[in-house]
């Protein structure tokens, strides 16, 4: 069901809702189409006219700042016109349904709609009722997916590892919670790394998660011995009154991410967080700052994955106008 | 004077008949006759059920009208109307209506709306606390004199184990039975879905199947101290159905059943957050599917319910945990049963059975069963009928259901209550 969601009659790619079910070879075309884009963010004049005269709405429904600046850079570049709204949950819930908001920006003439909501699924809903010439990518759907983030890992991995059959990866924090860790396991699983670890104390694994095709580690002196990418995760200061984690000390200790615990890694690992960090929590400075963190560059090569996502959604052709340059 | 229903093959499971033999009904709506006609009968009117199954009519113990209090969704008018389609002649209305079912008028103004259109009968159950609160006790005895066949805190929970213990103590003071919805509501803690593998995927909240397994030995507990007799709804787990077999075992007044879509489907599929999947309790694994329907053959469980839910359409166009729960069933009860014969799980009178005189039992009532005497609720089948379940097709106001689309094998033809004719084909 996913994939005929997601790819129109011809195959082509129509929305992005979830990595579940793109294949290995669409995953590279989006990854080898955003290293074309690369440098237009290097230019002097940061912009292509690939897609001129379309209309992007980001419709927000939960608060983001860094996804949602990016993707509304990634459209401007390529020279689409970007509306943001921020729609805060409790408004819809107030009245207008969902649907109701979609369709009344639809009829708006929008072209893209690049959505997050709290609710796993939201994306997938919407898609299953906008009309063909209508796309979605969804920029985060509860702890269902977050696509564009799966693959902006994905790509920060090649660029700095380079092929993905030999890596060993751990990701590393609250996997129960995180859209961002399911999507990172279906890019690296359609990418075919070598092992593909989850690190987390069993109150933030989520039951059967080994069925995501992950081997799951509860201790960091493990979970991290010989990787060569440590994607850690941003761990939510709420979780605290959950009962899911005594306190914030505590889990520094087991699971924060020192030089020490780096070291277990393989020497040249790299080090990845999605943002926003939570220094001495999830990591120490020390790492987030030091010679094996890729951090910033994820942020760069996110506006690159976002425009390829887009121009291959919008244009359907791997090969932007602009030609490579 | 009198009807007849002729050469059908007749399974009242509860007489033990099951053959091919013609049903005597006198002007009155009773059951004169089973075989062979009584002196001096003359059927004034006969049908023919030929190569058709008659059997009683269907006792449905858990379907929702919504009314009063939520009527965009379906009314008692629509939905009677839906049941009698479907062969149902009796259902339960749990008391999770607006107002809540826990005064004695509420529960006669639900049977006296019902009863106008002479369609099924509706039995209230009670709420086993005022306002489903979970504080006070209801006038359980004033609510028994009113109609009401159970007593059941529905879906909310009663999280005080104190109250619970009371609640259980005077229902068995005046022998009362009371229907539990067990779940621990710290353990299910606003999760939608089965707590595994869809879940997991999906990224939905889960119940595991310990909020399930933990509130049934709560209940079990209470129920072995109080001696009170009590009726588990909606089992969902394999694990509950094992608890409630030892509890059996060790001679506890406990009942339980089943929702036919629990029988038939899983966590898988919901597939990609097709909300018509979103049920509650939730569809959990395979296992738990085997172990139930297991657990029908060996008598565990003696009840398959609808546990009818109709919806508006945008109860279901909503991410998949703020949709409504529950699937608009009435229409599919008797055919989803009908599949676990074909499947070779039951005998088609244990199956009947399932949905007559057994649910008939555990509310205390007469009907489900066609011996002489007995109230001519009766359903006529043809056990062979294909037929698709169309959304156009759906006499419920609810079109919400996963089995949109699907083939069946048996479909109802005729429905009696009290010896008229109420619904034909």
């Amino acid at each position: 069901m996913t994939q005929n969601l997601q790819f129109d009659d011809a195959g082509r790619l129509r929305h992005l809702l979830t990595i579940e079910g793109l294949s290995r070879r669409s995953i590279l075309e989006i990854l080898d189409t955003a290293e074309s884009f690369i440098s237009v963010g290097q230019r002097e004049i940061k912009k292509i006219p690939l897609l001129r005269g379309k209309t992007v709405v980001n419709l927000f429904f939960e608060s983001s700042t860094r996804t949602r600046t990016t993707f509304e850079i990634a459209a401007k570049r390529l020279s689409a016109d970007v509306i943001n709204l921020n729609v805060s949950a409790s408004s819809t819930s107030k009245g207008e349904t969902l649907l109701d908001t979609i369709r009344n920006l639809e009829a708006m003439h929008t072209d893209l709609f690049v959505v997050r909501h709290a609710e796993s699924g939201a994306a997938h809903m919407i898609a299953r009722h906008v009309p063909s010439h209508v796309h979605i990518i969804n920029a985060g759907d509860g702890r269902h997916a977050h696509p564009t983030q799966g693959l902006l890992d994905a790509f920060t991995i090649r660029r700095h590892k380079g092929a993905f059959g030999k890596l060993k990866v751990a990701i590393v924090g609250d996997i129960l919670h995180s859209r961002v860790a399911r999507s990172q396991i279906q890019a690296l699983k359609a990418l075919g790394v070598a092992e593909l670890r989850v690190v987390a104390p069993k109150t933030l694994l989520p039951t059967a998660v080994e069925k995501l095709g992950v081997h799951p580690y509860t201790r960091m002196e493990e979970g991290l011995d010989g990787v060569d990418v440590v994607m850690m995760l941003r761990l939510q200061r709420e979780r605290m009154q959950g009962a899911l984690i005594p306190s914030e000390q505590e889990y520094f200790n087991l699971y924060g991410l020192t030089p020490a615990k780096l070291a277990l890694a393989a020497k040249d690992a790299i080090v990845m967080h999605p943002g926003p960090m939570n220094r001495g929590l999830e990591i120490d400075s020390a790492v987030a700052d030091g010679p094996q963190s890729v951090i910033l560059p994820q942020v760069t090569y996110g506006i690159a994955v976002r425009m390829a996502v887009m121009a291959l959604i919008m244009g359907g052709s791997a090969e932007p106008a602009g030609g490579r340059r | 004077m009198g009807l007849v229903i002729k050469n059908g093959r007749l399974i009242d499971p509860a007489n033990g008949v099951d053959g091919r033999k013609d049903l005597y009904i006198d002007d009155n709506g009773f059951v004169i006759g089973v075989g062979k006609a009584p002196p001096g009968f003359k059927a004034k009117k006969t049908i023919d059920a030929r190569g058709n199954i008659v059997c009683p009519g269907l006792v449905d113990l858990r379907a929702r009208l919504r009314e009063p209090g939520l009527e965009y969704k379906a009314t008692i008018e629509s939905e009677v109307h839906a049941a009698v389609a479907a062969g149902i002649t009796t259902l339960c209305c749990p008391p999770d209506t607006y107002p809540v079912i826990d005064t004695p008028a509420m529960a006669q103004m639900i049977q006296s709306r019902a009863w106008r259109f002479e369609l099924a009968f509706i039995h209230p159950l009670g709420a086993l606390t005022q306002g489903l609160e979970g504080k006070r006790l209801t006038d359980m005895e004033a609510l028994d004199e009113a109609g009401c066949v159970g007593f059941t805190n529905a879906l909310a929970p009663i999280t005080d184990t104190l109250v619970m213990r009371r609640a259980m103590e005077y229902a068995a003071t005046l022998d009362l039975t009371v229907f539990l919805h067990a779940e621990d509501p710290w353990l299910r803690d606003g999760g939608c879905v089965h707590e595994g593998e869809i879940g997991t995927r999906l990224g939905l909240p889960g119940i595991p199947e310990a909020a399930e397994t933990v509130g049934v030995a709560r209940d079990l507990a209470l129920i072995e101290q109080t001696g009170c007799r009590a009726h588990f709804c909606n089992l969902s787990s394999g694990r509950a159905v094992a608890m409630i077999a030892e509890a059996k075992r060790q001679g506890l007044p406990v009942s339980a059943d089943v929702t036919a879509h629990h029988l038939h489907l899983t966590e898988h599929d919901i597939g990609d957050f097709n909300t018509q999947c979103h049920v509650h309790p939730p569809l959990r694994g395979n296992r738990d599917r085997k172990e139930l329907r297991k657990a029908l053959k060996s008598g565990v469980i003696s009840a398959i319910c609808s546990d009818h839910q109709p919806h508006e359409p945008d109860a279901k166009l909503a991410p998949f945990a703020q949709s409504g729960p529950g699937i608009s069933a009435l229409e599919t009860l008797l055919p989803l049963t009908l599949r676990l014969v074909d499947d070779k799980l039951l005998t088609l009178p244990e199956a009947i059975a399932l949905l007559t005189n057994k649910p008939a039992e555990i509310i205390g009532v007469d009907t489900g069963q066609l011996g002489v005497g007995a109230t001519a609720d009766v359903c006529i089948f043809d056990p062979e009928a294909r037929w698709v379940l169309m959304e156009n097709s759906l006499i419920s106001r609810g079109h919400n259901t996963p089995f949109l689309g699907q083939e069946f094998r048996g479909r109802v033809t005729h429905t009696l209550i009290g010896g008229k004719l109420v619904f034909e084909l």
